[in-house]
């Protein structure tokens, strides 16, 4: 069985220590985390945790079981495949010398970033979208130079208001 | 009116019918004792604080109810850790409140301060860190149905200093509903459909039951299960005394030690009912050979013990008492034919079994053999004693040589194996259950991990019971030594040990010895008479071996037999 990324979705009590019982929960039965992001709900009292992990089927059902059995966890719900939308957002500061500024203006146009901040050697780039275009955006960039990197990781919601 | 912590919590722990509480004094819960001794509440002060969390689990699993240990901060709380970690593999619940250095002081490395809710939540079902006096009956209320409801399990409250002595009005909730905890206690009436069309159809069925049949006192549904539809029974350790070991249907238990029939069963079924177990690695050997000719129906209220370690037929989540009620109200309208006829030829081919490899050893008449002690003790017993273990040679014998016939009846450390477990065990079931006799089946490894509850157990006149099986090692890893590792005894030989009987007398309890076969019968009467504890020290063959036995990640079938 092959390991595929999995997207959770993850609503919890907000409360100390959920993240702990969480990642605690990965580590210590060593299930793997790609990427973790939490952030407050419109509802001050749950966050929504969004978690891809790298698992075979019946370990990703095990994991969701796992998750559901913590007393915080309001509900888990995969969030994989084309019924859901994913973004990410990446702050990448790259090497901007006077020869090469005019070809990373035309590849954050093409990927429709923004440059946030510029100095006399860098630019800083944000940018937004899936994990292909992040990959897309990263091969093109890499000849180039990148100094830095920041990504928040993956975030998903369900296309169909649910 | 406003009350204090302090009070708030003794009132939260009476509302829950906490009549006893297993503890140790210190300086964070010195307020909670003090108005602890105001309460009708019985403290039984402990001489380790593990083995305050052993004796709550000895007497949640003998009264069915939620055992209470109350500690002090730092090390009185990471004492009780391993305690914790043996409730929470075996399902046991029991509330453990520890003191907590003042609120101000939390995360400046404190006098006597640890991050014990930190350091105990993967071994809790939940834990809490009381930062608002305002919160705290809630609290408790909350822990005590996390700890019974759903798949039992451990939930500890850290409360610190100051908390108890802040004021606030008593307010609890009337009932506890938690969005986030929802145990599913009903099973799906399709996924039943299924196990009764399965019954009917199996020509070879079995029964494996465990701890969650005993912790659901759902032993009389298994039983009428059983009865009914012809189906034989084995269990895991955890559930002995879930079905009688005196009927025709058991098999005796399954597994690493389990009997020849039992595993041999479990190969050649066609059908596996599963219940209230998890599949442990002890019970299942090579998971890819297990039962690997049958359907497996799989009934836990835990969904995550489902599919974990073996893949099933069907699942069915749901408490087992419900599901085997609803099961055997299913079967009630089913024309099952002729089961006795249909069942005969398995039944026979495990009498075949049976007859084959009875648990046997070889009698010596001058050398007490480990295992005739505990079939002597079985005898005298016969099935009414609580038998408590330790963990290790002395923990298989118990469990193949005493015929166990009620749940509640056989206490020990099955999933984590806890050396030292016996004695605090026995402690707290005979809290728990004083007209009963309990009796601690001990190695003299184990006994001496927590031999200073001999003191306990004087003190509040607990007539329990200690019988050592002394071989002068720690015998079972010796036996993996001698089978796996070319007799190389590499540091399991105990060359010293104190005399039993007279620390059993220094201890103020009566000490008692056996040397030859025939002093056995005369030393347990002698003992299980006396109306206080007793340490009863039996010298037994030195390397005497647990058979059967199946090497560690071998098919189940594969069993050395002597």
């Amino acid at each position: 069985m092959t390991n595929e990324k999995h997207v959770l979705s993850i609503l919890v009590d907000n409360q100390p220590g959920v993240l702990s019982r969480i990642s605690g929960l990965f580590s210590g039965r060593g299930y793997n985390i790609e990427s973790l992001c939490v952030a407050e709900t419109t509802d001050p009292n749950i966050s929504r945790l969004t978690v891809v992990t790298k698992a075979n089927q019946p370990l990703v059902e095990q994991i969701k079981k796992q998750l559901n059995k913590l007393i915080n966890i309001i509900k888990v719900h995969e969030l994989t495949g084309s019924k859901y939308v994913h973004r990410e957002l990446a702050l990448i500061k790259v090497n901007a010398k006077t020869e090469n500024r005019a070809e990373i203006l035309r590849i954050v146009d093409i990927f429709r970033g923004k440059i946030v901040d510029v100095g006399p050697d860098h630019y800083t780039i944000e940018v937004t979208g899936d994990e292909g275009k992040m990959e897309a955006i990263l091969t093109l960039l890499r000849p180039i130079g990148i100094k830095e990197i920041a990504r928040t990781g993956t975030i998903a919601l369900f296309r169909d208001s649910k | 009116m406003k009350i204090n912590g302090t009070q708030i919590l003794m009132k939260a722990l009476q509302e829950e019918g906490v009549d006893v509480i297993f503890g140790y004094p210190g300086g964070a819960v010195i307020d909670i004792y003090d108005e602890l001794v105001k309460t009708d509440i019985r403290h039984i002060l402990v001489r380790h604080e593990q083995g305050a969390v052993h004796a709550a689990d000895g007497y949640a699993r003998a009264s069915g109810k939620v055992g209470v240990c109350l500690v002090t901060s730092g090390p009185g709380a990471t004492n009780t850790v391993t305690g914790i970690a043996s409730a929470y593999m075996d399902s046991i619940p029991l509330v453990v409140i520890t003191g907590q250095v003042p609120s101000a002081l939390i995360g400046n490395d404190a006098f006597q301060e640890v991050d014990i809710v930190g350091i105990t939540r993967p071994c809790t079902k939940h834990n809490y860190l009381v930062q608002n006096v305002e919160d705290l009956g809630r609290i408790i209320k909350e822990a005590f149905y996390i700890a019974r409801s759903g798949r039992p399990g451990p939930v500890l409250v850290d409360i610190p200093k100051d908390v108890g002595k802040a004021l606030a009005a008593y307010k609890v909730p009337k009932e506890i509903k938690l969005k986030s905890y929802n145990p599913t206690y009903n099973p799906n009436l399709r996924q039943l459909k299924k196990v009764t069309d399965l019954i009917k159809t199996a020509r070879r069925p079995m029964i494996f039951a465990g701890g969650g049949v005993v912790l659901s006192k759902s032993h009389m549904e298994l039983r009428e299960l059983a009865r009914k539809a012809q189906i034989p029974v084995t269990t895991s350790l955890m559930g002995l005394g879930a079905f009688p070991a005196t009927d025709p249907l058991w098999l005796g238990m399954i597994g690493m030690h389990g009997t020849y029939r039992s595993n041999m069963a479990t190969a050649a079924c066609d059908l596996m009912i599963a219940i209230g177990v998890r599949f442990d690695d002890r019970v299942t050997g090579r998971t890819d050979t297990f039962a690997a000719q049958a359907q497996i129906v799989h009934i836990d209220i835990d969904p995550t013990s489902i599919r974990k370690n073996i893949p099933v037929s069907v699942p069915v989540v749901g408490d087992c008492k419900i599901t085997l009620s609803q099961l055997n109200e299913l079967l009630a309208d089913t024309d099952m034919g002729d089961l006795k006829a249909k069942r005969s030829g398995w039944l026979h081919q495990i009498e075949g079994w049976k007859n084959a490899a009875r648990l046997s050893y070889e009698q010596d008449d001058k050398i007490i053999k480990p295992q005739f002690v505990v079939q002597k003790l079985n005898e005298l017993t016969q099935g009414k004693a609580i038998i408590c273990t330790e963990v290790g040679q002395n923990q298989m014998w118990a469990a193949q040589y005493c015929q166990i016939e009620e749940p509640g009846h056989f206490i020990t450390s099955g999933g984590l194996g806890v050396m030292g477990f016996g004695l605090p065990a026995a402690i707290g079931a005979q809290m728990a259950r004083p007209d009963k006799l309990v009796v601690d089946v001990a190695g003299d490894g184990s006994i001496q991990m927590n031999i200073q509850e001999m003191a306990t157990a004087v003190q509040y006149c607990l007539p329990v019971k200690i019988v050592i099986l002394n071989n002068g090692y720690l015998g079972m890893v010796r036996q993996w030594q001698e089978l796996f590792y070319e007799k190389r005894y590499a540091c399991t030989c105990m060359e010293h040990a104190p005399d039993f009987v007279r620390l059993a007398e220094a201890y103020g309890a009566v000490g008692l010895r056996a040397e030859k076969p025939d002093e056995v019968e005369k030393v347990l009467r002698e003992g299980l008479a006396v109306k206080g504890p007793v340490i009863m020290d039996f010298v037994v063959a030195k390397e005497e071996c647990v058979y059967p036995m199946v090497p560690a990640g071998a098919a189940i079938t594969e069993m050395l037999l002597v």
